[in-house]
């Protein structure tokens, strides 16, 4: 009586988790499906998750009418040039704010934290500003400058490096290692764990970023995949099969990283509540 | 207290802490900081980039908030849209993080499933749940209603049912990640709390109404926060679910205008950035208040663990 009792609660708890699941699959399965459908068939009734003659139409459609090539290069290169940029500025940063002495610490690492609290819509107006007076509209500078460097950055690599003992650099000091040896040496090293987090986090943040780019990119050829996707949202709605094939393009990069690093992703949304 | 010459000597064997911060120090001031002070100037101005700002004090808020019933509009839409999507997504996310939190299979799988849509493009899941949404003939939703013998409904195009779609799209986006933390705190309760109980002979539900609620309090309360701070800047989804149907950001009738797209419309379509300026210090001043909020959370948070 008491095992069947333990185990109904196991079985309800099986029958919760698989229909989650599976709403949480079905519109990636469809969007799939649909991407490989033709016209005839995704006009047909019902609609059927069986595709009886897939074809790489849609696909092809796509990347002639739109330089879908461009935009993944576009995506990409901001997207990685964005996460070097962070991982190396906020270990920096995070380093001298763990491990140095200096006049207005405290205060200065107090006034970036706030910063987290600003939604970002505050800056928008004034930073879009700043961009086009820079003469910065339409090119990558506008895209990965202004990113180069993230509160959450710099937070996570200082409560990582706090937790080194001193001791493993004062040696090295006594050997008359620079600050930046040391840096380069052993605080690099030993904080790869948080600055993996922080690379996969700022990567999957750039690629997603859709506000900024809509708001700086106006010219066609600079466009990063998610502007593509909303373009083809607005301007061919109707061709579901066209869109869904954007859409799969958009998400397939990231998902394969996500079920790659998994582990680092889920870790680092516990550790700092903060979302990619 | 170090004589002036002693500060300067101290600066100068602290140079290499001032080099290693000054590029974080010098691209927050000028892209987080002095935006936020600019865009509280340009609050009071009226402004459209072409011509300088004019200053005209207190009237844009004046104007928002007692002769501009589109802002109105969008904040019932957005406030209806935090009610909803808030408390539904957090009941059904802590379902699935208590259902996962039992000796099930495959934990990891689960986890990664719900967890996709939290790093999938905002304007993917939402092209993808248009999609869904779509007509009445080919699109998956309609049909299993009407399979279960409900009326299509026009998702899309309605006054009526473009926000609840959106909201529905939502829940469903935030699931993994408000699960991800709620497994968190639930993994942080003591098991022996539950053996103890079991032992007075506790069922199920009384150990979950007796225990886990009350020792995650603190984590729900949390989630809640970040969950709202999120919600009240919808955007995207609204963008994508209303493009395309010619009738602006919002939708038919503004059915579906949050805030941010209002801010959006007002400075990116209209160029009137001294009026979207003073919006965005109005959401800026709601979500600083769910912020102080979540402080004294976090705070006892703390304390409880």
């Amino acid at each position: 009586m008491m095992k069947i009792k333990k185990n109904l609660g196991r079985y309800i708890a099986y029958v919760i988790l698989t229909v989650g699941a599976l709403t949480m699959a079905i519109p990636y399965v469809w969007m799939i499906i649909t991407s490989i459908k033709p016209i005839e068939e995704i006009q047909g009734y019902p609609p059927s998750f069986y595709v009886h003659h897939p074809t790489f139409m849609p696909y092809q459609e796509l990347f002639s009418i739109l330089p879908m090539w461009r935009y993944l290069f576009n995506s990409f290169f901001v997207a990685s040039l964005v996460t070097i940029c962070n991982v190396f500025f906020c270990s920096l940063a995070g380093y001298a704010f763990a491990k140095h002495k200096f006049f207005g610490r405290d205060k200065i690492f107090l006034l970036l934290l706030s910063a987290i609290m600003i939604p970002y819509q505050v800056n928008l107006i004034p930073g879009f500003i700043i961009v086009k007076n820079l003469g910065w509209l339409n090119s990558f500078y506008s895209l990965i400058i202004p990113n180069m460097a993230m509160v959450f950055g710099v937070f996570l690599c200082r409560q990582y490096i706090m937790s080194i003992p001193n001791d493993l650099f004062d040696v090295a000091k006594i050997d008359g290692c620079s600050e930046f040896t040391i840096y380069r040496i052993i605080i690099f090293p030993l904080i790869k764990p948080a600055l993996a987090t922080l690379a996969i986090f700022t990567f999957l943040s750039q690629w997603n970023s859709f506000v900024w780019p809509l708001i700086v990119i106006h010219t066609s050829t600079m466009r990063t995949v998610p502007l593509a996707l909303s373009v083809l949202n607005s301007q061919f709605g109707a061709n579901f099969s066209m869109v869904m094939a954007g859409a799969t393009v958009v998400t397939l990069p990231v998902l394969i990283i996500f079920l790659c690093l998994q582990k680092y992703i889920i870790q680092g949304i516990t550790m700092t509540g903060l979302k990619g | 207290m170090p004589s002036k010459k002693g500060i300067v000597r101290e600066l100068i064997q602290q140079r290499y802490s001032y080099l290693f911060i000054a590029p974080c120090v010098i691209l927050f001031s000028v892209f987080v900081f002095i935006p936020v002070i600019a865009s509280f100037f340009l609050g009071f101005t009226k402004y459209n980039v072409i011509n300088p700002p004019q200053w005209v004090g207190l009237d844009n808020y004046r104007q928002i908030l007692f002769h501009d019933p589109r802002f109105w509009k969008a904040l019932r839409n957005t406030g209806f849209y935090v009610l909803g999507v808030v408390p539904i997504g957090i009941w059904i996310s802590l379902l699935l993080a208590v259902a996962i939190d039992q000796k099930v299979r495959f934990k990891n799988f689960y986890k990664a499933i719900f967890f996709m849509p939290v790093v999938t493009s905002v304007i993917a899941v939402s092209v993808i749940w248009k999609w869904l949404f779509a007509g009445e003939k080919y699109g998956l939703i309609n049909y299993w209603l009407m399979k279960f013998g409900a009326k299509p409904i026009d998702w899309v195009m309605s006054p009526t049912w473009t926000l609840p779609a959106i909201m529905i799209m939502s829940i469903w986006a935030g699931l993994g990640y408000n699960m991800i933390l709620i497994l968190a705190g639930l993994q942080t309760i003591p098991k022996t709390l539950y053996e103890a109980a079991e032992i007075d002979g506790a069922g199920d539900w009384h150990k979950f109404w007796h225990i886990t609620l009350p020792l995650l309090r603190p984590t729900l309360l949390f989630v809640v926060i970040m969950s709202a701070i999120n919600s009240f800047q919808v955007f995207e989804q609204v963008y994508v679910m209303t493009g395309g149907t010619g009738k602006g950001v919002g939708g038919v009738l503004d059915c579906a205008l949050s805030l941010v797209a209002y801010l959006y419309e007002r400075g990116f379509e209209r160029f009137d950035m001294g009026y979207a300026s003073a919006i965005a210090y109005v959401l800026f001043g709601i979500i600083f208040i769910i912020t102080l909020f979540n402080l004294k959370v976090v705070r006892s948070r703390q304390f409880e663990y």
